[in-house]
């Protein structure tokens, strides 16, 4: 038996991921005394590296940035803090069968085999959409404003949000309105004939998500993830040097500097309420720490339903709870590569960008449909990355790792996973080689993370890695569901800063910046 | 209720009957059904005031097999539901009864029923329609087991001056010991019989759980210990009689539940139906406590009330008013009788805040009709205690022999 922790934080932060860091670093920059407790050996959270196999390390979720906001990497000086760039602003390759790829900027077609009506659309559409996301850019920051009005300043808060959308002007407006609830497939029909093309946009618009680029809803998770992009309030497509560890290890750096207590291997066990006030935790070594505000960057389910206990809630409330979707269906593939693969049609210099494999929205869907009768594509849509292209410190000398996003893989835990799991891991690397002959040989060791090893890996419920399925049904006011959409859950004392909270999946760092701030506020 | 193969759906099936109908059966002369839970019951055998007097002077029989019944166990029954009602459940003890509401996140009233404490990790919860849904998403994170046991269970409401004697002379040795809201357990008729003295009535009064095939053994001992004691089957138009001079609540007369309200401000928390004692803010967290906590602090914009009316006429579906003449309209009751025991004129009615707390005269109006030709009345009415009607006899023990 620990002796208590005589001292009474200010706040605990539950979760040392990127939002439970920039959380406290955000509070310990206003003074605030805080203690941040990390259940594994190590802070990061799902954006944490991981050495899959010795001397080989991958960034263990996302493995590219595109959404960091820029006002928390200066409050937060990460620059001074470690953060460095390989490359930032990269190209896309989306790479087609036939070797005919596309190479794609933010706003213009590179190279590939389109039309040139498609290159002029591409344009037209990435103008649109950026305007868009821009014009959203500001909802996604905030805190979502409570959908019961009762003072002035609530009122005001709608007008301003009404105020954002107005301002694009009537025709933009009016587009908006109409696509924002639409499906990926049908827009990008409007506007494009290229396979290949659309294939690429509608996978940014399904990465990590639960569902096909034929499900309404795929629209607004495409302008979720461009407003990371767009605006000047993200830094693009971008790979930190050292991997998605080390935006991780410059926020723990900065919050250390701040006065943040860090703690690892302190897995909290529950969180101690007394007189219907989170005060505290206690930690699976039977140590309690109390503090004055206990916020979780873990899921909202783990959080309410196993740390705090459904004892200290509405049966409303917790039914709500357990019907928010969160079953992941997106996994991640990693190889240890004793050499670097060469792609069909790809020139080396390229093997550092962002690859994608998703030749056509129908090959997308395809590789959704398994998923929903809890079953495994035989072609699934990658996402790759190999940053030891520009990364050596990732791997051994003249050796590489690939890390790609798989889509869509089942939430499975039955009793035949593993050999699903092998199963999957199989077509993962066939599908490869048919991309890249050879791949095969330079395998070192291969690894894939289905979404229950995201799960058990990372303890996120349901091994989704925004928390919270992205959806029209689960958005803003009511994410992740009503009565804890603005960070303060039913229990006074207790808040939530992770991607479960608005705006949602992605590091950003947006959600534990609000989070610290509602805190700071007092405020629900 | 496992349906043959090639029967009917169940909506295309007639009512069920109770273990006792073919007991009492004969004994119907009105045919006069209500539909209760599923169940084919009865309004009335043969008068409702007759069956009233049977409650208020000597022995009365009601069957209430249809009321829903689940059965709770299992190491967290306590705590689940403790988290489910609004009274502290931890100070229930063994073989007692207690009757309590639950409220759903807002502190709106769901239901009321009684919970029967059996044993340590094993409950009883009575109440009068099925809400197996709410239970189940309340006991997630609780280590407990909900059952409905309707059918596995038959019962009858004995209710009456004369109950206790009935019982003894019937032979269950002791049972006049029995306090209110306490459980026996009695075998002497070669079966088990489970006895809580409790009721809908305000009277006294005792209701008997059995296994279904025992329900004949059970109404014949019944009748043949009552005679000479006034014993007699009752329908629900007695019974309703009954429960509002004890000044009770019935879903849909005074509140509706919660999860079925379809307009806003219709649901009804505890303190706005008047029930301040049942709900316990002090025990820790409970569906609808932080609500309630607010709404304890702000006041209650309305209360349900009991009111003397002037005149015999009941208040039937009449609007309160501050005014004999014009004035504004504040309330509207929710029951009223002409209270035979009483010779008084009674409701219950729902006044907006500060109305509710009375003094001061106000006025109900209501219409009656005459020969065809409707009358409107606007008659003085005063804010009372309930219950209107508590005699002694409902909380003595031993109860006097009759």
């Amino acid at each position: 038996m620990n002796t208590p922790n005589p001292k009474n934080y200010h706040s605990l932060i539950i979760g040392g991921g990127h939002n439970g860091l920039v959380c406290a670093a955000t509070l310990a920059r206003a003074g605030k005394s805080v203690l941040v407790l990390e259940a594994a050996n190590e802070l990061g959270g799902a954006a944490r590296n991981r050495e899959f196999t010795p001397g080989f390390k991958v960034s263990a979720g996302a493995h590219l940035l595109h959404a960091l906001a820029s006002d928390v990497v200066s409050e937060l000086d990460l620059a001074r803090h470690g953060l460095k760039f390989a490359a930032q602003g990269m190209d896309t390759h989306a790479l087609s069968p036939n070797g005919k790829h596309l190479q794609l900027g933010n706003s213009m077609i590179k190279a590939g085999d389109v039309s040139p009506a498609d290159a002029d659309a591409y344009r037209r559409f990435m103008t649109a959409m950026n305007r868009y996301a821009t014009a959203l850019v500001p909802i996604f920051q905030m805190v979502p404003p409570r959908l019961i009005v009762e003072t002035w300043a609530q009122k005001f808060e709608f007008m301003k949000l009404a105020w954002q959308i107005r301002k694009l002007g009537r025709h933009d407006m009016r587009e908006l309105l109409r696509i924002i609830g639409m499906n990926m497939y049908d827009l990008l029909d409007e506007y494009f004939q290229s396979e290949t093309l659309k294939g690429l946009l509608a996978l940014d618009a399904v990465l990590g998500a639960e569902w096909g680029p034929r499900a309404p809803g795929t629209v607004l998770t495409y302008l979720y993830r461009l407003s990371g992009i767009a605006g000047g309030n993200g830094l693009g497509v971008s790979q930190p040097i050292g991997g998605m560890g080390s935006v991780c290890t410059a926020m723990a750096a900065s919050a250390a500097e701040s006065g943040v207590e860090l703690r690892t291997a302190a897995r909290v066990k529950r969180i101690v309420v007394e007189n219907d006030r989170a005060c505290g935790i206690e930690l699976d070594s039977g140590e309690i720490i109390r503090a004055e505000h206990v916020i979780s960057n873990a899921d909202p389910r783990t959080t309410l339903l196993s740390l705090l206990g459904t004892a200290h809630l509405d049966a409303g409330f917790v039914r709500k709870l357990s019907h928010v979707r969160a079953s992941g269906r997106a996994g991640k593939l990693h190889l240890a590569l004793k050499g670097l693969p060469a792609f069909t049609g790809l020139a080396n210099d390229a093997l550092g960008d962002r690859l994608t494999i998703a030749p056509s929205m129908n090959y997308l869907e395809r590789s959704f449909n398994p998923s929903k009768y809890g079953e495994y594509p035989d072609e699934p849509a990658l996402e790759i990355s190999i940053p030891t292209v520009r990364d050596a410190s990732l791997a051994p000398q003249g050796q590489h790792v690939l890390s790609a996003v798989v889509q869509f893989l089942p939430y499975d835990n039955g009793p035949d996973r593993d050999s699903n799991r092998a199963r999957c891991l199989e077509s993962n690397i066939a599908l490869l080689e048919r991309h890249a002959p050879g791949i095969r040989d330079l395998i070192v060791h291969a690894e894939l993370l289905t979404p229950f090893d995201i799960e058990q890996e990372f303890g996120m419920t349901g091994g989704h890695w925004h928390h919270a399925a992205m959806g029209f049904d689960q958005f803003f006011f009511i994410r992740p569901l009503p009565g804890a959409a603005q960070h303060a859950t039913p229990v006074d004392g207790l808040y939530l800063c992770g991607a479960g909270c608005h705006p949602g999946g992605g590091v950003m760092g947006i959600a534990g910046r609000n989070a610290a701030r509602q805190v700071l506020a007092g405020g629900r | 209720m496992q349906s043959a193969p090639n029967s009917p759906p169940i909506y295309r099936q007639p009512l069920l009957t109770t273990p006792f109908y073919e007991c009492y059966e004969p004994l119907i002369e009105t045919r006069a059904f209500r539909q209760w839970a599923g169940y084919n019951t009865l309004t009335y055998f043969s008068s409702i005031e007759h069956e009233y007097f049977a409650i208020r002077n000597s022995a009365s029989i009601f069957d209430m097999s249809p009321m829903i019944k689940y059965q709770i166990s299992g190491p967290d029954s306590e705590a689940f539901l403790n988290r489910l009602v609004t009274r502290d459940i931890r100070k229930l003890k063994t073989n007692r009864v207690t009757y309590t509401l639950w409220c759903d996140d807002d502190g709106h009233v769901i239901d009321d029923g009684t919970i029967f404490r059996l044993g340590k990790t094993k409950f009883r919860l009575c109440t009068a329609e099925r809400q197996l849904d709410w239970f189940l998403y309340s006991a997630i994170g609780f280590d407990v087991q909900i059952k409905e046991i309707t059918q596995e269970i038959a019962a009858l409401a004995l209710q009456g001056p004369t109950t206790c004697a009935v019982l003894k002379k019937m032979g269950l040795v002791g049972v006049e010991k029995l306090k209110p809201f306490e459980i026996g357990i009695f075998t002497e008729l070669g079966f088990e019989i489970m006895v809580s003295r409790t009721g809908f009535t305000g009277d006294l009064g005792y209701e008997l759980w059995i296994a279904p095939k025992n329900a004949r053994a059970l109404w014949d001992a019944l009748m043949a210990a009552g005679e000479g004691r006034g014993i007699r089957p009752i329908g629900y138009g007695a019974l309703e009689m009954a429960r509002i001079e004890a000044g009770l609540l019935l879903p849909d007369s005074e509140f509706v539940n919660a999860e079925f309200t379809l307009r806003t401000n219709r649901a009804r928390t505890p303190f706005e139906l008047g029930m301040d004692w049942l709900v316990d803010l002090d025990k820790g967290h409970f569906n609808g406590r932080r609500a309630l906590v607010k709404q304890k602090a702000e006041g209650v914009k309305r209360c349900l009330v009991g009111l003397e009316v002037d005149g015999k006429k009941p208040a039937h579906d009449a609007l309160i008013f501050d005014r004999e003449h014009g004035g504004k309209e504040i309330g509207a009751t929710t029951c009223s009788l002409w209270s035979p025991t009483l010779k008084n004129n009674i409701a219950m009615a729902m006044i907006d805040a500060p109305h509710h707390l009375g003094p001061g005269e106000l006025w109900a109006e209501f219409y009656i009709k005459r020969e065809l030709v409707w009358q409107k009345r606007r008659v003085r009415c005063r804010i009372v205690e309930r219950p209107f009607f508590s005699p002694e006899r409902r909380k003595l023990t031993p109860p006097n022999d009759r």
